[in-house]
This record gives C-alpha cells, structure tokens and sequence, in this order.
C-alpha cells in the first residue's frame, strides 16, 4: 500500500435508517423503506436528489431470494436522468468504502450511500445463511447462524478468554436488563441465550459524504474520515483461531497507515453476538473509557446489509449531533468476524 | 461535480489474464478457475502476492452458482487473506464496473497494485433458472434476455432501415475473429452469412447463432500506479495507461424511454470522451470492444456511444468498418458472441482493450493500436461501464494538469 496522504478530506454529513422492524411491509428485498430514509438525509444535507455526484449500495440477492434484487433500487432514487451509480454485494459499509475512493480519484465530489435487507422474507435463515460457507465441506452441514457463533462462543470459554458472565454484562448493557435475566434465560445455542444473540430485522440506512467545502457548507462540524480501512480473514474456519479476528487489526493498520489509533470518545461495534465485542474490542484495543456501541447495535436489532453503514453513521452522527471529538465506526461481514472495516472520524475546529 | 477534479494519480493495466472458455469447465472448482486467470495476470504483470495491495472481486448473481457471496469462502484462493476485499455486482456490467472500482483504488492514491477478478461458472447452475425468478409489479417477460431486447432490435431495423441481414454480418465478423482467439469458446472459422439467416429463429429478429454462448470463464487484471507502470514500462513491458473510466444507470423503464439507444449510456459515452479529451472517438479510438451479446448491438451501441450518428450504425457493418482490417475494428477477440462467462464478459472487453495498446493480444492483435475502448452493459440497457486506455499517458490529462500548476 502506498502512504498517500489523501487529496482530498471527505466527510459524512448525514445519517437517517428506517424503524427496525420484526416484519416491514412491502416486498422481499425491502427497497420500499428507501424512500423515507433519502429523504431524510436531502433534508439534513439541503442536497438534493440532482446534487448527489455518486451512488453506491449493499445489499444481498441471497437474502431476498432472487437474482438482481438490488435493480429495483433504482426506481427508489428516480434514476432519471441518469446516475454515476455502483453496487456492493454484502454490507454497505463496503459501499462507503467504495464511494469514499471514487471521491478520493475525482470523480465526485458527493456521494449518497445505502444499504437495505429484508430479513424477514426469508422462510429460513438459517439455509440462507449457511449458502455462504464452503459449499463442499461447510453448507451441506447447514448448521444454523447462532449454533455456528456458538462454537466461536465456546472456544473463547474453553480459552479462557472470557466468562458466561462477560456475555451476560454485555446482553444486560445492550438490553437495559438485570443480569439476574439474562442469567436466567434459557440456551438459545449453548452457551449463548437469546439475549447474546441477534433478532431477526428488517432495515435500511443511507449516508450522504462530502468533500472539503462542500462538506463545510452542509455541517458547521462534518463527521471527517480520518481513516478507512478494511480486510478480510481466511474462510477456513477449521483452521483459524476463532477467538482472534486479525482482520479487525489489519483494518484498523489500513486505516490508521500503521499509526496509534489515538484517543476514542465512542466506537460503534458491529458485534451480532455478545461475545464478538470482546474479541473486537481486544483486536482495535479499546480502553473502558471508550463508550462502546451506544446505539445498541446489532444484539438490539440487526438489519442485514445496513447494520454495519448504521454502525458509521451512528458514530458520525455522535460527532456532528453529540459533540464527540473522535469515534470509530466497525462493520463486520461473513461468517464469525470474516471481514472486517474500520472507520475512523473526527470533528474540527 | 468539478470538472476539473482530476485522479491525483494515474493508472495503469500492467496485465491481463483469462481462462479458456467453454460451456462446462468440469475440471475445476470455482476457486480454480479464478485461480487461472489470476496466475496468468500476476504473470503478465510481472507482479508477486506481496506486490498486490487489494482485490477486487466482479460477478453477476450468486444465484448462477449456488454460493452466497463466494469472495468469502474463496478468500484465500483469490490471495486475499489478510488484505482488503470488495465485491462488486452491477448486472451485466459488472466485469467492466469491478474494472473501474479497481482503477479507483489506484487513483485515489491509497494502494499501489491491486488485482481485479471477475468470473461465471454457469455450468454451476442454471441461469435460465436463476433469471426468472418473478420480480415484484414487473410484467414477466419469460423469454430470457433474448426475448426482452427482441423487440427493441425489431424498434431498431423499422427505424434506421438496417437491412435484415446486418445482424448476421456481426455475427460472421466476430465468429471468425473468435477463430483466432485460442481462449474464444466458439471456434467458427468458415461460418458465413447464408448459413446464419437459414439458422433457427427464437426470438424475431433474433436467430440462433446471432446470440452468444453459456460459458465458464474467468478474467483478471493487475492495475498498478504510475511509479508501478514506470517501472514495467523502464522493463521493457508495455502497460496500458487508464485515460478516462465512466459508469451510468438509469430505471429500465420511464416514460418516453429510448430503448434503442438509452439515454445512460449516451450520458456515460459523453462523460468518457471529456475525460479522455476524446472529440472525434471514430478518428481517434484505434480498436473497440464493445459488449454485444445479440448481433444487432453493435450497430446499435455504436450510434449510441456517438462513433457514427443515430440510424448509421449499420452502414459500418456493411462497409466493413469494423472488421479486424476496418478504420474502427470491433471485437477483434471475437467479443461476447464468441465467449460469454457473464460476470467476466465486462472486464474481458476492458481487458481486450488493454492487450491492443500493450502490443499483446496475440492473434488478434491490430496493428498499431495505439488507444482503445473497452465497454460494458446490463440489466434492460440501463447499467453502463466503459473506460479508454492509450499505450501513452493521456495527454488531456497531462496538459491540464500543467495548467493547473501554473496556476498553483
């Protein structure tokens, strides 16, 4: 990689997802939620549909079972005229990544992003899931999302690295319930109960980036990206240590070109299962005075496809909304912290 | 968007690679096949694993193959492990969309080589299949992709007047030119115009060989930056020099819609020439390789990229204008009518493009080449990819550039 200092300083300035929701109307590939939520962010930007210089999205065929499904978003943007538009398959964190590159090179100077999913159209999540491990050794198994979180749980015990009681402080935190609850509920996948792990939901989310003064003109304090970065970790799950994400780690040295990671006031954690935020936490190596996933992330509601672009605007929005100096924003993708990104922001002046 | 907002930094292809193509590659996984075509682009770049900063993966729908997202699973093949990954997917455009996510990667000035891969594998599953799941208040049109372009190459002969046989001229130009590409799927060296129009019809106007194959195949490129491209290029190796990328999309349907030559791909058209300082792109392209997967898009998409003007796109065909000795070869590899690995089928033409100004396309070669358009659509005619490469730096850039810091 070169050592580049970017061009070009680009910022989020705004950030709207649809309600979390257990079931939304509508089609299965959720894109009726889109509209609400662009209009949403014209409205905290004052852009407008015509001022938006590049498109990008994630979403999943897999999910809403059908082949090109993310076409259809097209016609929630009124792609007409015609627009400089790309498309990630998988989380729209991705997206960001991509559109924050195509700033960087000039070929915008604003970008909108978004991602959507609809969980609950899908009659089995499980099979769907399973689709995306080895389809030799791995899928005909079909073990089950949280069965499979659960060996990652397990061997993280086994190791020593952490206690059933650890979980229970993070399910209590993230719920605002007693441990008492959790310690009493039942194994939803030995050893995680249904408070370790993520709720079926239904969602979408956008996020508008812009450049230098463009970026200025919207927010008296832009979300700036300090840095960006990603990666992604072998697919063998046999063969990985399940209690390490190195990934986490090279997205951060991605981001930070090698640096410290510098003072946090707040990291948005895209940690579907209790016990994945120690391991992310440990890999970024966060300190307890770092607010950790306020928003209550994806253990709260876990809208496939967004959740991790929900989890960057969210800590943007803790800088241009909450006055936060500097956070970061984490998104997780793949089977058991697989693929990782790191997002680090910055208010000035 | 500020016009003037050039890459802070160039790019280059410093090689290409691909499979073989054929309908069924029994042979090999997934992870193989790619494993192929990325093997021959690290070489033909000159590259190592430790040279390569980013991968860039390219495919149309999972569903063609049966794996969900396969870059995970695949992570390693595709010498990933540990370095970043982005998954594209644009419909038919893809190969050429993954291309162009690439090239940004190197122009933003964040990595220095990055490998781009694309592939299908459609003997995998069926895409038939995969293709006909209903599509909510969508009309089903039942009849593949040949059944919904039928009607607008009909649109297009009542309009321009294009005689009958034009589309079997396309199709004659490119089999033979496939003929002498060794990594073509169809090899159709004495195929001729009669032969075509007696062929079966499936969907009017469209007969049977003026359609391209099923196959399986996979393409890859190392794009680097200009201090990577001046050091191949200080080796004695030709790179191909990125002068201008351009993508569009638009809803596949609207009111008033021009679905002979769709608005978004004029648009992107227009956009690439400006950026390339590109006037007169039938003067000044050298070699074209345009997505036609049914004959009759290339005298369609050659009026809609502005090479000749609307109702003349045929007029090339009859002359011979874009036959491999024509002034504006199309298709010299023999194009998607002679290889059709859908998601690759993009980044092949950009990749084709990339061979003629490196001097390497082998049998297919156009002598003197010099700058070359590489193209890609897909779903209705609504997603556009393209991008102009040059065995030189482009020159538009370089000279605005030098205003720019007089101005400084």
């Amino acid at each position: 990689m070169t050592t580049t200092t970017p061009a070009r300083d680009v910022a989020i300035v705004a950030f709207a997802h649809a309600a979390h929701s257990e079931a939304s109307p509508g089609t299965t590939n959720g894109v009726e939620m889109l509209a609400p939520v662009f209009a949403e962010c014209y409205e905290q930007s004052g852009l407008d549909r015509r001022e938006i210089d590049f498109w990008c999205s994630g979403s999943s065929d897999y999910l809403a079972g059908r082949a090109f499904s993310f076409i259809s978003a097209i016609e929630a943007i009124g792609a007409t005229p015609s627009i400089q538009e790309s498309h990630v398959e998988g989380d729209a964190a991705w997206a960001l990544f991509e559109a924050w590159l195509t700033i960087l090179s000039g070929h915008a100077d604003t970008a909108l992003v978004y991602g959507f999913g609809k969980a609950s159209a899908s009659a089995d999540l499980d099979a769907t899931m399973a689709a995306q491990l080895d389809p030799y050794t791995q899928s005909p198994l079909g073990p089950g999302r949280h069965q499979l979180a659960a060996l990652q749980a397990r061997a993280g015990l086994d190791a020593g690295m952490w206690s059933t009681d650890d979980l229970a402080r993070i399910a209590a935190r993230t719920h605002g319930i007693e441990l008492a609850e959790v310690a009493a509920a039942r194994a939803e996948a030995d050893p995680l109960t249904a408070f370790d792990c993520p709720p079926v939901t239904d969602g979408a989310c956008a996020v508008i980036l812009a450049a230098g003064d463009r970026a200025k003109e919207i927010r008296t304090t832009p979300a700036w990206i300090a840095g960006l970065g990603q990666a992604i970790d072998s697919a063998e799950l046999g063969a990985r240590d399940l209690t390490a994400s190195p990934s986490v780690r090279e997205a951060a040295r991605q981001a930070t070109g090698g640096a410290e990671l510098g003072p946090i006031d707040l990291a948005e954690l895209h940690t579907p299962y209790s016990h994945q935020e120690i391991i992310v936490r440990r890999e970024l190596g966060l300190g307890d005075n770092v607010r950790i996933t306020p928003s209550g992330g994806s253990l709260a509601a876990d809208p496939m496809f967004s959740a991790g672009l929900e989890r960057i605007g969210y800590a943007a929005k803790a800088i241009y909304d909450g006055g936060a100096r500097r956070t970061l924003g984490h998104a997780s993708a793949g089977p058991l912290l697989q693929h990782n990104l790191v997002a680090l922001l910055e208010g000035r002046g | 968007m500020n016009p003037a907002n050039r890459p802070p930094v160039e790019a280059a292809v410093l090689g290409t690679g691909q499979t073989h193509h054929t309908s069924r590659r029994l042979d090999v996984s997934m992870a193989g096949l790619c494993r192929e075509a990325i093997d021959a682009a690290m070489a033909d770049a000159r590259a190592g694993w430790d040279d390569i900063d980013a991968i860039i993966i390219g495919k149309a729908p999972d569903l063609f193959e049966g794996v969900m997202m396969p870059e995970l699973m695949m992570a390693d093949a595709l010498g990933a492990a540990g370095k970043p990954l982005l998954r594209v997917h644009t419909a038919g455009s893809v190969g050429g969309s993954t291309a162009i996510a690439a090239t940004a990667h190197v122009q933003s000035g964040r990595f220095r080589r990055v490998l781009a891969v694309s592939w299908e594998k459609q003997s995998e599953s069926n895409a038939m299949w995969a293709l006909s799941l209903p599509v909510p208040f969508a009309a089903p049109v039942g009849a593949g992709a040949g059944g919904h372009f039928a009607p607008h190459v009909r649109s297009y002969i009542e309009t321009s007047g294009a005689p009958l046989d034009t589309g079997a001229k396309v199709v004659v130009k490119d089999r033979r030119a496939g003929a002498r590409n060794p990594h073509a799927h169809l090899h159709q060296p004495d195929i001729t115009v009669e032969q075509v129009m007696a062929g079966k019809m499936l969907w009017d106007p469209i007969r049977y060989d003026e359609t391209c194959p099923s196959s399986d195949g996979a393409s890859a490129i190392v794009i680097g930056d200009s201090v990577a491209a001046r050091e191949a290029e200080s080796a004695g190796r030709g790179v191909a020099w990125i002068h201008a990328t351009s993508m569009r999309t638009e809803a596949g349907t609207y009111s008033g819609r021009n679905h002979r030559s769709p608005r978004a791909g004029r648009d992107a058209a227009a956009a690439l020439w400006a950026e390339a300082g590109i006037d007169d792109p039938r003067a000044e392209i050298d070699v074209a390789e345009i997505y036609v997967p049914f004959s009759w898009f290339e005298p369609m998409w050659l009026e809609n990229l502005g090479f000749c003007d609307a109702g003349d796109g045929w007029k090339l065909v009859a002359e011979g204008a874009t036959a491999p000795d024509g002034d504006l070869p199309v298709n010299p590899s023999g194009g998607v009518l002679s290889s059709n690995p859908i998601g690759a089928s993009g980044m092949l033409r950009f990749a084709e493009a990339a061979r003629q100004v490196m001097g390497r396309a082998d049998e297919h070669q156009i002598a003197g080449a010099r700058r070359a358009f590489g193209h890609a659509y897909g779903g209705a005619s609504q997603y556009f990819s393209m991008w102009v490469v040059g065995a030189e730096p482009n020159e538009a850039v370089a000279s605005l550039r030098e205003t720019q810091d007089q101005a400084l």
